[in-house]
């Protein structure tokens, strides 16, 4: 006999349940959809691999575990794992309970208020076993709600300076996911109270309120109270930030599957966006907010404007393009990007000539590109020279008259017509030399000729040509007497992984110190060329608080591989700011002339 | 009625001369120098705008003016500490401690450090001299090149830390375009065959007869004035300099070769004007020279109670305005004495 498992109060959570489905496979279905052809097709591959595998493992990591907030932040991560583990095991251990009493078909939502249907102690297995472990897990949940409480009034407790701030719609959801647990503490208490059964909590709690409260007449209204807070949470999910919760999931299949950010792919932007929990914990790591005082552009405001379709303009520009923040977000998303795809195309109001730009070729096996911010530390430039004479290498020191740009700037302002056709230019000139290798001083050309101008020839930063010099004892060097901190550019590391070489070179020539403040955690010199509108005062009250922090061992010398590294460091600091090219020709030790550079008296360039 | 001490922090022109006004009026001035000798930056000059008058002469003047016995005189010395008594000021000088009861600043300036402008090469290229390095040259009555020959060119730069937001220095430095004019003449008489340039970005001649330097620079010397701004300086195998600019008038780009390059390097609040600022608790202005209770009407009042400010301290100046300025600070400490 298949007993009635139906009460009216079961509806809200019911219907929106079926709501809350039937939006998103609605709108997953959509993005699925707009996707671009070769996208889709990785979707339907993707879909039975054993990259689906993986992305289930990356969802229990990530989505449950949050292993990455662990890592920021124990108490925080606990908080989210609490609330996400917690309840996820609710659910299946509440599955299986329900399913071990019914034996085979019951209606879904009939685990949610199994304890309302199923009210006393019974004998099916293990039946108190489960009580008191879905007992432990609701208070492992609440454990985790107290503390979302406290964070929300008191954030410096669970380690943020600063919470994102919240919309209505916001408010009124949280406030029923806030109520769900404690409902449902209730209703189980009541009803545990009434029928004397429960675990160790609920059961406790009920006699406890049994010996006060008429829990008789309470028991039932808790029911419906906890059955509306699930319905009001799921009807308003898709208009707020909880959108993320199966948002997130997504997104880990559809990165699993192989699908990428790109200019064309807004969808997959979409989903990122949606994606977005508000942690906040890329407000901390933003030094706009903590050396400059702008607390109004961090990613996470940014990714808000997006997702409500506010005006994002002047937050778009307002960033550094540091990278710190997309280092630490937990959901990965591709915070650099997104923002630079929402700078404006400028383009059209701008008409570029590069027509004064000679086009002209040199044979050579080396092309040596200082860049334009090279030209304006030129111990950088006279360095890389010196050392380049010493390689024996035949090189072309390719903007020596300093006519070409390699176009990021351009590209970072949002002249992408201009960028292109100054791209092709360069490129041109590049392959007909025939030369081997590239090699930049400046990271950001580095990041531009690596990714965008597909050369078709080895592309180094000179951190990496010096340490492949020393290793291949082209250029033999002494060590100086001095201890130099290593200060990684945003560009060079975040940007483009190259945290070793320059360290190996450092290692080479000098005594080197590490700092917390390095790799990942490097911080931002201010004065990236990426911000077009920070003021200089405040540009220079984050180069001093960044030079503060990287000092704190005494280092004699601040070396790094970026020239405007070195420019916005320059006049705000006590301690010599050095490139590490500087180093190296300083510790550079004349040796017999080898063969090539004996052919080659004159450096070879225009 | 005992009487009254004032203390006033540094000895150059603006010390010097509200030390003497202010002993004149009859009180016990302690002048205390940071370095060994009393003059400022007014040593260094070898001749001066606008009358080319040496200027030791000035300096002779106003070491006359400071031989007083209400003067007491100590060099080689700074404040340590400062305590803020109900009517005045205790200070601790060399482990002494003196009580003054009012204190004026006399700090002036630095001159901007010119190596910050590493793309000018400053530091790196020999041939690149600035302004102060050319006055120590008319000093040694000698004009050369790194390599001791006589330039054939000579480039001035305006405008150098000064009147540029990348520096952080939007103001402008005033004396710098009168004493490039000023130099640009001196080389003209020490090397008539040397070709002179000046780069500015507008020419600043506001005090009397400077105007006519000016046009006696271009009429009589041949001068020639750009108007651009240097972008880059390189070094050529022989060790001239090769300059990239914009001609603005022209609207070109614009290479030239120079054998010297000089940096008008223009004039930054002195270091320890930064310190005594601390002492003091007095406030700075945006361009981070001392700021005056009032910019017409209480100019050498600090915010300080009893603290009074005057020199290039306050503002870049010349000489002229600055012993003007000096007494008018004493002027206005012996009415604040007397209430
Ligand atoms: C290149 C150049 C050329 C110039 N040529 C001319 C010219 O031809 N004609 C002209 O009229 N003007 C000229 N000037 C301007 C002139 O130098 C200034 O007007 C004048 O020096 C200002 O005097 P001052 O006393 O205010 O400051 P300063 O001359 O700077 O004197 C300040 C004094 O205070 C001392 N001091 C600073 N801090 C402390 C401290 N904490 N404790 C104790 N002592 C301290 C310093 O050591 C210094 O002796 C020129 C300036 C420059 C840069
Ligand atoms: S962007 Fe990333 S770090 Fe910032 S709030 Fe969103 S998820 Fe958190
Ligand atoms: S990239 Fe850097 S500056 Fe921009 S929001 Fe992120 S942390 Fe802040
Ligand atoms: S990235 Fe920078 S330094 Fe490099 S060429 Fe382009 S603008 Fe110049
Ligand atoms: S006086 Fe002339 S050179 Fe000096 S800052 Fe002013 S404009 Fe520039």
């Amino acid at each position: 006999m298949q007993p009635n498992y139906f009460d009216p109060f079961v509806l809200p959570f019911t219907l929106s349940m079926f709501a809350l489905l039937t939006f998103l496979v609605f709108k997953y279905g959509s993005w699925i959809y707009r996707f671009g052809a070769s996208d889709r097709k990785k979707v339907f591959k993707g879909f039975f691999s054993r990259n689906s595998w993986l992305a289930m493992k990356e969802i229990f990591m990530e989505g449950l575990l949050h292993r990455k907030i662990f890592k920021t932040n124990r108490r925080l991560g606990y908080m989210h794992m609490s609330l996400a583990f917690g309840w996820f095991l609710l659910i299946v251990v509440g599955a299986i309970e329900a399913h071990t009493f019914a034996k085979g078909s019951s209606p879904f939502y009939f685990p949610i208020f199994f304890r309302f249907f199923v009210p006393g102690t019974h004998e099916s297995f293990f039946s108190d076993g489960f009580t008191q472990l879905m007992d432990l897990l609701l208070l492992f949940v609440l454990s985790g709600l107290f503390l979302a409480v406290l964070k929300r009034f008191k954030s410096v407790w669970v380690g943020q300076t600063k919470t994102s701030r919240k919309k209505p719609i916001d408010r009124v959801v949280l406030t029923s996911l806030w109520l769900i647990f404690p409902l449902r503490l209730l209703a189980e208490s009541f009803t545990s109270g009434i029928h004397h059964s429960g675990g160790f909590l609920t059961g406790s709690l009920g006699t406890f309120f049994g010996v006060f409260l008429p829990i008789n007449q309470l028991a039932y209204p808790a029911w419906w109270a906890y059955s509306l807070a699930l319905g009001f949470f799921f009807i308003g999910l898709p208009f707020t930030r909880y959108m993320h919760i199966p948002t997130e999931m997504v997104l880990i299949f559809f990165r699993n599957w192989g699908i990428k950010l790109g200019v064309d792919n807004p969808v997959l932007m979409e989903v990122e966006i949606n994606s977005c929990p508000k942690c906040g914990i890329c407000i901390d790591t933003c030094q706009l907010s903590s050396m400059a005082g702008i607390h109004n552009t961090q990613s996470v405001y940014f990714i808000q404007k997006l997702r409500y379709h506010e005006d994002y303009n002047q937050v778009a520009e307002s960033c550094l393009m540091c990278g710190r923040c997309e280092a630490v977000c937990p959901v990965a998303i591709d915070l650099n990007s997104i923002r630079l795809m929402h700078r404006a195309d400028v383009s059209a109001t701008r008409e570029e000539n590069f027509g004064f730009i000679p086009v002209q070729t040199r044979t050579a096996d080396v092309i040596y590109f200082a860049g334009c911010m090279t030209h304006l530390t030129p111990t950088i430039k006279n360095s890389m020279v010196k050392i380049l004479n010493a390689s024996g290498d035949k090189y072309w020191f390719f903007d020596k008259e300093q006519g070409a740009c390699c176009g990021r700037p351009l590209k970072l302002a949002g002249q992408l017509e201009a960028a292109r056709e100054l791209v092709e230019r360069n490129r041109q000139m590049m392959m007909e030399s025939g030369a081997r290798m590239l090699v930049a001083s400046c990271p950001i050309c580095y990041k531009t000729f690596a990714e965008d101008y597909h050369l078709g020839m080895e592309v180094l930063h000179h951190s990496q040509y010096l340490e492949r010099l020393m290793a291949n004892k082209q250029i033999s060097v002494e060590k100086l007497e001095v201890s130099a901190v290593y200060h990684d550019p945003c560009e060079l590391g975040r940007g483009s992984g190259i945290y070793e070489s320059p360290r190996a070179v450092v290692q080479n020539v000098a005594k080197l110190k590490s700092s917390v403040y390095q790799k990942e955690n490097a911080l931002c010199c201010g004065g990236s060329i990426a911000h077009l509108t920070l003021p200089l005062e405040k540009k220079k009250q984050i180069a001093r608080e960044t030079l503060r922090l990287l000092t704190v061992e005494h280092p004699q010398v601040i070396a790094t591989g970026c020239p405007l590294c070195k420019k916005s460091f320059t006049g705000e600091s006590g301690t010599k700011i050095m490139d590490i090219a500087e180093l190296v020709a300083k510790a550079l030790v004349a040796k017999p002339v080898r063969e090539a550079a004996k052919q080659q008296k004159e450096p070879v360039y225009l | 009625m005992t009487m009254k001490t004032i203390a006033i922090i540094g000895a150059g022109p603006a010390g010097m001369e509200a030390s003497g006004s202010l002993a004149r009026l009859g009180y016990h001035v302690v002048l205390i120098e940071k370095e060994a000798t009393v003059g400022g930056h007014l040593k260094n000059l070898f001749q001066l705008f606008p009358d080319r008058r040496p200027g030791k002469e000035i300096l002779t003047h106003l070491v006359q003016t400071i031989k007083h016995p209400g003067i007491q005189i100590k060099v080689n010395s700074e404040v340590s500490e400062v305590q803020k008594l109900d009517n005045s000021f205790a200070l601790k000088i060399n482990e002494e401690t003196m009580n003054a009861d009012a204190v004026l600043v006399t700090t002036g300036f630095d001159l901007y450090d010119a190596t910050e402008k590493e793309e000018y090469g400053y530091g790196i290229y020999p041939n690149v001299i600035t302004s102060a390095d050319l006055e120590q040259m008319f000093h040694n009555g000698k004009v050369v090149t790194e390599e001791g020959k006589t330039p054939k060119r000579v480039a001035f730069i305006h405008c150098v830390g000064s009147r540029d937001e990348k520096a952080g220095n939007n103001y402008c430095s005033k004396v710098c375009c009168v004493t490039a004019v000023k130099q640009a003449i001196e080389i003209k008489e020490l090397l008539p065959e040397t070709e002179v340039f000046c780069y500015y970005m507008d020419i600043r001649m506001f005090g009397p007869y400077y105007e006519e330097l000016y046009r006696e620079a271009q009429e009589k010397w041949g001068v020639m004035f750009i108007r651009g701004k240097l972008s880059e300086a390189s070094q050529n195998m022989d060790g001239s300099i090769l300059m990239k600019a914009e001609d603005t008038l022209a609207g070109k780009p614009l290479r030239m070769n120079t054998d010297l390059m000089v940096l008008m390097a223009g004039m930054v609040p002195s270091a320890s004007s930064k310190k005594v600022a601390q002492q003091f608790k007095m406030e700075e202005g945006q361009n981070r020279f001392f700021k005056s209770a009032d910019n017409h009407y209480r100019y050498n009042e600090s915010q300080q109670m009893g603290v009074f400010i005057a020199g290039a301290c306050v503002a870049p100046m010349n000489i002229t305005d600055t012993i003007a300025n000096a007494r008018a600070a004493a002027v206005k400490i012996d009415e604040y004495l007397k209430n």
